[in-house]
């Protein structure tokens, strides 16, 4: 158990790239971190960097206290779950969980007291004496942790450990794992590209974009503080929906209607010189049905009729999804696109003017025909089009972050523990 | 593997193409196999097998230390370079596999360079060197050449091999606290060894069957091979050809590469490291 300490990180290959930059994080005793990002936005350089895998160019790397920039991989007391397991194919169960302490000769008893201790909690038992090629994915997974566990190590870290199984079992693993994390309380560092583990594990989520850190919060923060329209669009699922908008007149005139601009958004607007233009940004649940919000709530925000495409129910909510000319404005569109990139949209030929909504179950809009929807004023988020900078969250600040809704429930059945 | 369904006719095609490869291919060995136990004064006679079946040739030879002593030193000197040709060849080839350094391609070019060098062009100036050096005669004459000559084939065979095995495991071994020749002969060495295996049987037959280097670097039984060895045989007297005992050699040096070979070939099992990796 030790906290880690990231100051200054810096890794440039020596064909000049530069995978990661200016990196700062403070990781407390006992904490869960996530990294996530799009692939090659610097998260598993990072995580090998602090494993000791690959040279540091600059910066200092503290574990414990102490800087471990020169140790090799051995001296820093760290486990690590690979993506792929790298189990020890010629070994058994047993064997591939007692290496490292073999490797740090300890005597057999205390091994097999401590690999069977392991296998106890991960549910291996029975599976000690066979090889990994006659384990199925989820066993194989289960002895990379376990061989992590056994070391008792200070700290873990785990690349994408989760991304070759099953969506069903990497539901059933992600519960296991943070349970483990919970119980062991050791300090973990944990890469991912998946948001919705990102969110459901951490303590604390740091978002990368080409080897820069965009923000780093609780998946809270995250989520309804975005510091920009990076970590806006890549927190949440389904993600944001990204708007044209003008800003004239104490009104945020949008192609689905004018926002009421408040004091204090009007303020930082003010403030930031950006001009007239902004992007405006909306989550798939700050819609909702027109004729299901109460006539209090509805001057919060702003009603408007469309045409709704497609309609997708999954029984607790309904998704619609309607299209939205974006206009022609002009708008520092790189990290948009970088967004679509990373959600495939860009290859599946979606377009981008699509909106999602998530609407309530007890609604009665149907799939090609108008309906009245209600988009919360509240809840948006403003964005500088140039810099990407969230203007709204800056207007915010200094008030309580309210909890995520919860995305409708994922069977967390099986994954049986202690 | 898949199979491939085959109408009766196309068996019936492939199981002649198959069987006249294996009668050309077996019929110059029973051939020697025959001479081996023909009388000498038989010999000559047209007919396939022996009219008269002897151990004579066998015995003979066995016998003679002209044959028993090059025996083992074929068995000394194949077994020697093979042993430091797969040791040198596992290291280059595990460094061409998985390390960037500057000269790498260079350094295979060359390797591939040896392979293709005509061997007969090098023989004359090695034999000067080696007369120079003092190694002519000496079974270190004949190691040295062949470890040079065993060594591409070996880096070629292996690095294919290494490039088999998932980096991460490695890694994941250091991870584990190994140090880099920990996670050698740990990790990598023992999930290489079917090609280590593979290099070896390689490596072994190209010594076990040259008779270049070793007619050309030898000139006493204390270091001549088996092969080399066959060609001082001498008849019964000046006038005969010692056909009967050159096939009976020829028959003794066989049996071994053949015993070998079927020994090996079930230890060279494809797919070892499934398992080590998502599958």
């Amino acid at each position: 158990m030790a906290p880690i300490t990231l100051d200054h990180i810096t890794k440039r290959y020596p064909d000049g790239a530069v995978a990661v930059s200016d990196f700062n994080l403070e990781i407390a005793d006992g904490e869960f971190v996530i990294l996530v990002g799009p692939s090659g936005c610097g998260k598993s350089t990072t995580l090998n960097m602090i494993a000791g895998l690959e040279d540091i160019t600059s910066g200092e790397l503290l574990i414990n206290g102490s800087v471990v920039n020169n140790k090799s991989p051995k001296d820093r007391d760290i486990a690590m779950v690979f993506q792929s397991y790298a189990l020890y194919p010629h070994m058994t169960v047993r064997e591939n969980m007692g290496f490292a302490l073999k490797l740090a000769k300890q005597p057999k008893d205390v091994i097999n007291q401590k690999v069977e201790e392991a296998a106890r909690i991960l549910d291996l038992t029975q599976h000690l004496d066979r090889k990994p090629a006659n384990l199925s994915g989820g066993q194989r997974q289960r002895v990379a942790m376990g061989r992590a566990i056994v070391r008792d190590p200070s700290v873990f870290l785990m690349d994408e450990p989760l991304s070759n199984l099953d969506a069903k079992l990497r539901v059933q693993m992600r519960t296991q794992v943070s349970r483990i994390q919970r119980r062991l309380g050791t300090t973990t560092v944990y890469v991912t590209h998946d948001q919705t583990e990102a969110m459901t594990l951490g303590d604390r989520v740091a978002v990368l974009r080409s080897g820069l850190l965009q923000q780093v919060g609780s998946p809270a923060e995250l989520y309804h503080r975005p510091d920009n329209l990076f970590v806006a669009g890549f927190i949440g699922s389904p993600s944001m929906n990204f708007l044209p908008g003008t800003v004239e007149n104490e009104k945020l005139r949008t192609s689905l209607g004018d926002f009421v601009i408040t004091d204090r958004l009007r303020r930082e607007l003010e403030g930031a010189k950006t001009g007239r233009d902004v992007i405006v940004g909306i989550r798939p649940e700050n819609f909702e049905d027109a004729a299901l919000v109460p006539a209090e709530a509805r001057a919060r925000g702003i009603t408007f009729r469309v045409t709704i495409d497609v309609l997708e129910s999954m029984g607790s909510d309904v998704f619609v999804y309607f299209t939205q000319d974006r206009g022609t404005q002009t708008v520092n569109a790189a990290e948009l696109d970088e967004l679509a990139a990373d959600a495939g949209t860009a290859d599946t030929g979606v377009s981008a003017d699509v909106v999602t909504a998530r609407l309530d179950a007890a609604t009665r809009v149907t799939e090609g025909a108008v309906a009245e929807l209600w988009a919360d004023g509240d809840t948006i988020h403003v964005f500088d089009p140039q810099t990407g900078r969230n203007l709204s969250v800056a207007a915010a600040a200094g008030t309580p972050v309210p909890p995520v809704p919860q995305t409708p429930p994922i069977n967390n059945a099986g994954g049986s523990l202690d | 593997m898949a199979t491939v369904n085959l109408t009766g006719r196309q068996r019936a095609g492939w199981g002649v193409a198959n069987l006249v490869v294996i009668v050309l291919a077996l019929i110059p060995v029973l051939w020697l196999v025959s001479l081996s136990f023909k009388t000498p004064t038989a010999v000559l006679d047209p007919s396939y097998w022996p009219s008269q079946w002897t151990w004579g040739n066998f015995s003979g030879i066995l016998e003679s230390s002209q044959f028993l002593r090059p025996l083992v030193n074929s068995i000394g000197i194949g077994l020697i370079s093979t042993f430091i040709s797969v040791v040198l060849a596992s290291m280059a080839a595990y460094a061409i596999a998985r390390l960037e350094f500057p000269g790498k391609s260079v350094l295979v070019g060359l390797a591939l360079l040896i392979a293709m060098f005509p061997l007969i062009a090098l023989v004359t100036p090695m034999f000067t060197i080696e007369r120079a050096l003092g190694l002519f005669n000496t079974w270190f004459g004949l190691i040295i050449p062949y470890v040079a000559f065993g060594l591409p084939l070996g880096i070629y065979t292996l690095s294919a091999f290494f490039r088999e095995i998932p980096w991460e495991l490695e890694k994941a071994a250091k991870m584990d606290g190994a140090t880099p020749f920990q996670a050698f002969t740990k990790v990598i060495a023992p999930l290489a060894a079917p090609g280590m295996v593979t290099t070896a049987i390689l490596v072994f037959l190209a010594c076990w069957n040259d008779f270049l280097l070793a007619i050309s670097f030898t000139s006493t039984i204390t270091s001549r091979t088996a092969p080399a060895a066959m060609e001082y045989f001498s008849g019964g007297s000046v006038f005969t050809t010692p056909t009967g005992p050159i096939a009976a050699a020829a028959v003794v040096i066989t049996i071994p590469i053949i015993v070998f070979v079927l020994f090996f070939q079930r230890r060279i099992v494809a797919g070892l490291t499934s398992g080590a990796v998502k599958g």
